[in-house]
C-alpha cells in the first residue's frame, strides 16, 4: 500500500516528501477530530462513575 | 505472490500500532484540549448566572451549579460541578451524582471525575490527607468539607454514594458528607479511588465574601 502510493505521487522528490508528509498529517487529523471522538464514545472507558 | 501478502499485512500492523499509540495520545491530551474549555465556558455561565438572578435549585443534566476549592491541589484550584455523572457531562468537569445531596445538605454531596485526561479534574486525588478542605462555593454559601478517608473499591460498591457513606442506597444520612470519586490506578478503570469527607460548617456570602479561612490552608 504504502510503496503503491509512493509511486503514484506526482513530481519531483521534494514534492512527493512534502505531498506524502500532508495526507499523514490529514489522516492524523482525520482520526482525532472525527473517528476518535466518536469511538471514544461508544468505548465509554475510564468512567470514574460508580 | 506471499511476499506481496506479507508485506500487505506487515503494512496493516504498522498502521495499526500507530493508530493505537495516536489514540493514547487522544485519549491521554487531545481530550484535554476540549475538556478545559468546556470547563471555562461552564465555569463563566455559572457566574453569570450569579450575577443575574436566583438560579435554579435544581440544576439541569450537564449545568454547572457550584464551584470545589480544593487548597491542597493549588492555592487557586477550582473547578466547576455540573450535574450529572455520564460521559456526557464528565467531560466538562467534576460531576454530581444525581439524586445525592446538594452542597451543605444532610447526606452525601457526591462527585466523580475524570483521573486522566478529558481535564483530569480528579488527576491528584490521592494526595489529599485527612483534614485536608474543600471548599464548595453555591450562589449565597461556602461550605467547609473536611476530608476523612481514602480508599479504593471495586467499581460496583456504590455504597459509597449512599446518603450515609457505607450505608443503605435509601437509608436515612447520619450527616453531611462528601464524596469524590476517580479512576484507579491511573489509566485504568479497575478500581474506583473514594475520597470522603465531613462537613465542618457553612458561612454565607455575605458574611465572608472573600470566603472562608480554610481556602488559604496547606
Amino acid at each position: 500500500m504504502y510503496p503503491w502510493i509512493w509511486r503514484h505521487l506526482p513530481g519531483p522528490l521534494p514534492v512527493r516528501v512534502t505531498t506524502a508528509l500532508v495526507l499523514v498529517l490529514a489522516a492524523a487529523a482525520l482520526l482525532l477530530l472525527v473517528v476518535f471522538p466518536v469511538a471514544s464514545s461508544h468505548l465509554e472507558f475510564w468512567t470514574p462513575a460508580l | 505472490m506471499i511476499r506481496t501478502l506479507v508485506r500487505g499485512l506487515s503494512e496493516l500492523a504498522v498502521t495499526a500500532g500507530a493508530v493505537l499509540l495516536l489514540f493514547v495520545v487522544y485519549e491521554v491530551w487531545v481530550t484535554d484540549l476540549s475538556s478545559d474549555r468546556a470547563q471555562d465556558r461552564v465555569a463563566e455561565e455559572l457566574r453569570e448566572d450569579w450575577t443575574t438572578g436566583t438560579p435554579d435549585p435544581e440544576p439541569d443534566l450537564g449545568q454547572a451549579f457550584a464551584f470545589v476549592h480544593i487548597p491542597r491541589f493549588g492555592a487557586d484550584w477550582t473547578r466547576a460541578v455540573v450535574e450529572g455523572t455520564d460521559p456526557d457531562e464528565l467531560e466538562d468537569g467534576p460531576g454530581h451524582y444525581v439524586g445525592s445531596a446538594m452542597p451543605g445538605e444532610r447526606g452525601n454531596f457526591a462527585l466523580a471525575g475524570h483521573r486522566v485526561g478529558r481535564g483530569s479534574p480528579f488527576l491528584a486525588l490521592d494526595v489529599l490527607r485527612p483534614g485536608d478542605p474543600v471548599v464548595v462555593e453555591t450562589v449565597d454559601a461556602w461550605h467547609v468539607y473536611r476530608v476523612t478517608t481514602t480508599s479504593v473499591v471495586d467499581p460496583r460498591q456504590s455504597s459509597v454514594v449512599a446518603p450515609t457513606p457505607g450505608g443503605a442506597a435509601n437509608g436515612e444520612p447520619t450527616g453531611a458528607f462528601l464524596t469524590m470519586t476517580t479512576c484507579h490506578p491511573r489509566f485504568s478503570t479497575r478500581e474506583r479511588l473514594v475520597v470522603h469527607g465531613e462537613l465542618e460548617g457553612s458561612t454565607s456570602k455575605t458574611a465572608a465574601p472573600d470566603g472562608p479561612a480554610a481556602l488559604e490552608e496547606v
